[in-house]
């Protein structure tokens, strides 16, 4: 098991190394002098050497990667060109809504896909399992974004149940900023739980084709009891492997979801950062979000562990 | 004894048979075809001209003149949905097939070589994987500047791998098998038996795959053109239509229900057609999404 | 009284007949022998007594098993007859049993159901049925999973939790096929000793007559899915009245006619093999450790006479398979040379290689993995001729095709064909077509008849024979039925954990072995003459 972790950890630990290269080379090449940005189209050429200098953008480009990279590690990300602010303080800000909104999503998901995929699985070719995955086959196609908008038609215009957009803060109360993420959560979180639904149905369905699931009927267990006991297990691998994938496409939904609720989150502060150039603030947040990819990566390949013996005691 | 069932005989005709009994495939065939249709014939002719603004005749609810109503500047939205199809239909097929083109000879190559070269390649893998693929393509697009052909590389890129890990896993099932043992006790190189004998098995697969990428490529480019980094006005898009829809939707929800229903029923059309597909061809075959 | 009656049992799945008024029964403390090739409807039999047939099978007929009408019992009647009066055991173990649940409690786990008893109870009942099959504490712990068994021990797991509650009826699906011949000695003993202590009935169902007569009192021949014949065990046999019967054990002892000796003894030989060790590096254990070197294959040499016909006999996983690739090329040697027609083999380049590989073809075990499903068989059988010094026009190589084809006994109508339109049989007769097309001088065959039922492996091992006689190729047989060692070769190599430990005439070493390894392997052979004598000296 030890070495199974370890390896797992070292590819993580690399492809994080090999990341931060690529985003730092990326922006490296990038047209456009962050200097002159800063100052403005009248700063003299004088000026703009100076605050190179201060900024350390003369540097040789190894210096300046090590002095980024370390820099990342100890969190310290530097300061927002445009906001002129330390960049962990507005991501710290935006994380707030952020997080907890890729967390519900994904809970919300979770819960309504599982179920689903467990019905539709043993009721398969039945009239429940063909209208839930009918279900499943139109949520897969429908684009979140406009789910959203159907959702803000229908629930804030129409009906006045919850707002249409913006976010009062968590200092305005738990409810009230709840209630501001419920819908840019369901609207993230039904397309996901209509693939998750169809990827547990798929992967029970071929469990129980498996030969240990006869075994299990010859001993006597009924259907219900070798579905809960036999195939669910061994069904959660590729099912876990979905949600380590959705985490990463949910993250990088709620830049969509939230420029289409006015929320402000991490994904609204990248998109803003890439128009205004800000590229400090869009390669931490960047590096963020792809460090958050990997670590989910990683609970994954645990989790496989967990799940499958055959991988603890692979030497 | 186990039960064996034989694989049934796969020729032309028994193929097609099957393809006409089989709902999903139907379904989604006779809907991606309209969707081409539709996009084929915009090009001939569209009920009104979508360049000409009309403004006295501004978000008009749906009617016999403007099935699907019109938006802020008085333009057709049936007429901008037909245009638009045009738009998405290419974007998603050339991703399909840089994806394809790239993803599958290096996938095919890594399960010949195996080893360091394999390991690097899925290491290569895992690292455009670890990069959200949207958040990317909004970098990629925002840095080249918005526009249809850097949205189709943005979404291109992120195809790459998924075919590549595709062909690999495809390509790995068939290795061992002892037909592929017979063949290299003939004599044959690994190129030889990749193209002979490992392609035509993992075909399917990747027609499977080719579907699903399609449709995500319809919702990707519909993705960023509604955050404006797609194709540019005039060109109509249904990604830009939803934008423009968004701020009206109160007093024109007919901007925002049509631009978004064509999307649901292309990508539906598309992945009805993959399982359709999956199911005749090989019904054993796992689709990765 | 018996304990399993089944009348006039008809069994349909879609528009398929799959059995026609079969008729069976099984006293109690009885073994009834279920018999017949594949498709004749034997397992389907066992799957409609345990009520678990495929969703679209109707069964109609009686089926009663100790008074109750099964065909008729509901889910749950089922549910509490399904092993707890009756167990059963499948053929294949490695995928008989959870991979992610520990094999103590997939054994417990039935006792649980049906008796309530306490976690502690039943794990302890289970403790003891695992140390009854032969799976003591010591070695095997409960906390084992799967995976960490080998196949003989994974499939007495499977019939610690079929016999675990002392079922009345034990239902045996080809418990040993996927074994080798050790291994099926040791489990047939197991079973045939749970039987008598417990005096279960047991419905052993196996395509192997020799398998079928040492253990079973009565039998039954199936084929087509209906009843050939039917009765007691020795005196079925003896007299072989059903011309099914006798064409089935006529086959199973099969000895191709051969002209021997064989006459071709010149003075060099065809192939050498000089010390090849070949070693696979353990796996990684951790970051430093790797676990140590696995020796696949140790110090072999052996070598062939050109139209001699050689069989390589062992145990699964003695190394067999491994020296065999080795020898065809596919596989590097550690250390040691192989020289094939005086020309060393060993570290050349596949470039190098082709004039070799056009005097070497193989056969394979499967014949339904061992062909591309998606190629036509004129593409199929030409393949090896890519090895040719000249290429053949597409004329030449379609005649030659059809000339091979000829030769295996099948005709100019099939070129067009695809694999999936063939049999077995026939597949494996394409196998030996696409071996000899370019007139090899040695085909290397890897249990090309293991996978066949009884009379097509009889006509198969005519076709090697015939073949052998007619163009003088040399045959390594790879097998661990000594039966088909004796039909077929003139010498035999006895394997044992990657060494050869016994090598000479085939007869002599059959009759008379000397080695540990070849004696197991001798004695565990099930043998049709043997056990029809036994059985009637038994009998009086």
């Amino acid at each position: 098991m030890t070495a199974y972790l370890l390896k797992r950890l070292a590819i993580a630990i690399a492809t994080l190394v090999l990341a931060s290269i690529v985003v730092f080379a990326v922006l490296e090449i990038l047209p456009g002098d962050p200097a002159r940005l800063m100052l403005g189209l009248n700063a003299s050429a004088d000026q703009v050497e100076l605050l190179r200098n201060q900024m350390g953008l003369n540097a040789p480009l190894a210096l300046r990667y090590l002095h980024w990279a370390g820099g990342l590690l100890s969190l310290d990300f530097g300061r927002s060109y445009t906001y002129s602010v330390p960049v962990i303080d507005l991501v710290r800000e935006r994380l707030a809504v952020s997080l907890p909104l890729a967390l519900i999503a994904l809970a919300l998901s979770t819960i309504i896909a599982i179920p689903v995929g467990l019905f539709s699985a043993s009721r398969r070719g039945r009239a429940g399992d063909t209208v839930a995955m009918g279900a499943a086959q139109l949520g897969v196609a429908v684009p979140n974004f406009w789910f959203a908008l159907m959702l803000i038609y229908v629930f804030a215009v129409w009906l006045r149940l919850v707002p249409a957009g913006g976010f009062p803060g968590w200092s305005a109360g738990v409810w009230p900023a709840l209630k501001s993420l419920l819908l840019p959560a369901v609207a993230l979180a039904l397309p996901q739980a209509a693939i998750l639904a169809r990827v547990t149905r798929s992967a029970l369905i071929e469990v129980l084709n498996e030969d240990y699931i006869r075994t299990a009927r010859a001993k006597g267990l009924p259907h219900r009891a070798v579905l809960w006991r036999h195939a669910l297990r061994n069904a959660m691998i590729p099912v876990l492997t979905i949600l380590g994938l959705q985490f990463a496409f949910l993250l990088a939904g709620t830049i969509i979801i939230e420029n289409v609720f006015y929320l402000p989150g991490l994904g609204r502060l990248v998109f803003q950062a890439i128009t205004q150039r800000d590229l400090i603030v869009v390669e931490s947040v960047v590096m963020l979000l792809v460090a958050a990819v990997i670590a989910v990566n990683l609970l994954v390949d645990l989790s496989y562990a967990v799940v499958d013996p055959r991988l603890r005691s692979r030497q | 004894m186990t039960l064996h069932i034989d694989i049934p005989e796969e020729t032309f005709g028994s193929i097609l048979a099957k393809a006409f009994g089989n709902t999903a495939f139907v379904a989604g065939f006779v809907i991606t075809l309209l969707i081409l249709a539709m996009a084929a014939v915009s090009y001939a002719w569209t009920p009104y001209d979508v360049t000409k603004l009309v403004i006295s005749d501004k978000t008009q609810a749906p009617s016999l003149a403007h099935w699907f109503g019109t938006d802020h500047f008085g333009r057709d939205i049936l007429s901008m949905v037909m245009v638009g199809a045009r738009n998405s239909i290419a974007v998603a097929l050339v991703a399909v097939g840089i994806g394809m083109g790239v993803g599958v000879p290096l996938g095919a190559f890594a399960a010949a070589r195996g080893g360091l070269v394999d390991e690097a390649l899925m290491r290569l893998n895992d690292l455009v994987f670890a990069f959200p693929a949207l958040l990317s393509a909004i970098m990629i697009t925002a840095i080249f500047g918005p526009g249809a052909v850097n949205a189709i590389i943005a979404i291109g890129i992120f195809n790459i791998p998924v075919f590549a890990r595709v062909a690999r896993a495809g390509a790995l099932a068939i290795w061992p098998r002892e037909f592929i043992l017979a063949a290299r006790a003939a004599g044959k190189s690994s190129a030889q038996i990749t193209i002979e004998h490992v392609l035509p098995n993992i075909a399917t697969l990747l027609l499977v795959q080719g579907t699903i990428q399609f449709a995500l490529g319809i919702l990707a480019e519909a993705g960023l053109s509604y955050l404006g980094l797609g194709a540019q006005p005039p060109m109509p898009s249904w990604g830009r239509m939803l934008f423009d829809a968004q701020t009206r939707m109160v007093v024109a929800p007919w901007m925002a229900i049509f631009p978004g229903m064509a999307i649901v029923v292309a990508v539906l059309g598309l992945n009805l057609l993959g399982d359709g597909i999956a199911d005749i061809l090989d019904p054993k075959s796992r689709r990765q999404r | 009284m018996s304990l399993l009656d089944i009348e006039n049992l008809s069994l349909t799945i879609g528009d398929t007949q799959i059995l026609k008024g079969v008729e069976l029964s099984v006293a109690p403390g009885e073994v009834m022998g279920l018999v017949g090739e594949s498709g004749s409807g034997k397992s389907m039999t066992a799957l409609a007594v345990m009520q678990l047939l495929p969703h679209a099978a109707r069964a109609t007929g009686r089926v009663t098993f100790d008074g109750i009408d099964i065909l008729a019992a509901t889910e749950d009647q089922m549910c509490a007859l399904r092993g707890d009066d009756i167990g059963m055991v499948f053929q294949e173990p490695m995928t008989a049993l959870n991979p992610v649940k520990t094999i103590g409690e997939q054994v417990a786990e039935g006792i649980r159901w049906h008796t309530r008893a306490s976690r502690a109870e039943a794990e302890d009942r289970a403790r003891k049925m695992l140390d009854r099959v032969g799976l003591p504490e010591a070695k095997f712990p409960m906390s084992r999973y799967p995976h960490e068994l080998s196949g003989g021990q994974r499939q007495r797991v499977v019939i610690a939790i079929a016999c675990a509650l002392k079922p009345k009826l034990l239902i045996a699906d080809e418990p040993t096929t996927a074994l080798d011949v050790v291994l099926q000695a040791q489990i047939l003993d197991l079973l045939r000793d749970l039987v008598a202590e417990s005096r279960m009935g047991l419905l052993l169902i196996s395509h192997d007559l020799a398998v079928v007569i040492e253990m079973a009192d009565r039998i039954t021949i199936l084929r087509h899915g209906e009843v050939m014949e039917a009765g007691d065990t020795a005196r079925t046999l003896s007299e072989q009245l059903h011309p099914y019967t006798r064409q089935l054990a006529q086959a199973s002892m099969h000895v191709p006619a051969r002209a021997r000796p064989h006459g071709i003894e010149t003075a060099r030989p065809l192939l050498e093999v000089e010390g090849v060790t070949r070693d696979y590096p353990g796996r990684r254990t951790s970051l430093f450790k790797r676990a140590p070197t696995i020796r696949a294959v140790d110090d072999v040499s052996l070598s062939m006479a050109p139209g001699q016909s050689v069989a390589l006999v062992g145990r699964s996983g003695c190394g067999k398979s491994t020296l065999a690739r080795m020898i065809l090329a596919l596989d590097r040697p550690s250390s040691g040379t192989i020289r094939f027609r005086d020309e060393t083999i060993t570290g050349k380049s596949e470039a190098e290689l082709k004039p070799a590989r056009r005097d070497m073809q193989v056969v394979f075990q499967d014949p339904y993995g061992s062909f591309d499903p998606r190629q036509k068989v004129e593409k199929l059988v030409a393949e090896p001729l890519h090895v040719l010094e000249k290429k053949p026009t597409s004329a030449e190589r379609r005649e030659m095709v059809a000339h091979a084809l000829h030769e295996v006994g099948l005709g100019i109508s099939d070129l067009d064909k695809y694999p999936h339109e063939f049999s077995g049989g026939q597949r494996q007769r394409l196998s030996i077509a696409r071996a000899i097309i370019t007139r090899p001088k040695l085909v290397v065959a890897d249990e090309p008849v293991s996978a066949l039922d009884v009379s097509i492996r009889a006509q198969i091992l005519d076709l090697f024979a015939e073949l052998n006689q007619k163009l003088g190729i040399a045959y390594l047989f790879i097998t661990h039925d000594l039966t088909v060692a004796r039909a077929i070769t003139d010498e035999v190599l006895v394997m044992h954990d990657g060494k050869i430990v016994e090598r000479g005439k085939t007869s002599e070493v059959l009759d008379h072995p000397q080695s540990e390894a070849a004696k197991a392997l001798v004695t565990a052979a099930p043998d049709l003459h043997r056990a029809i004598a036994k059985r009637l000296r038994e009998q009086g």
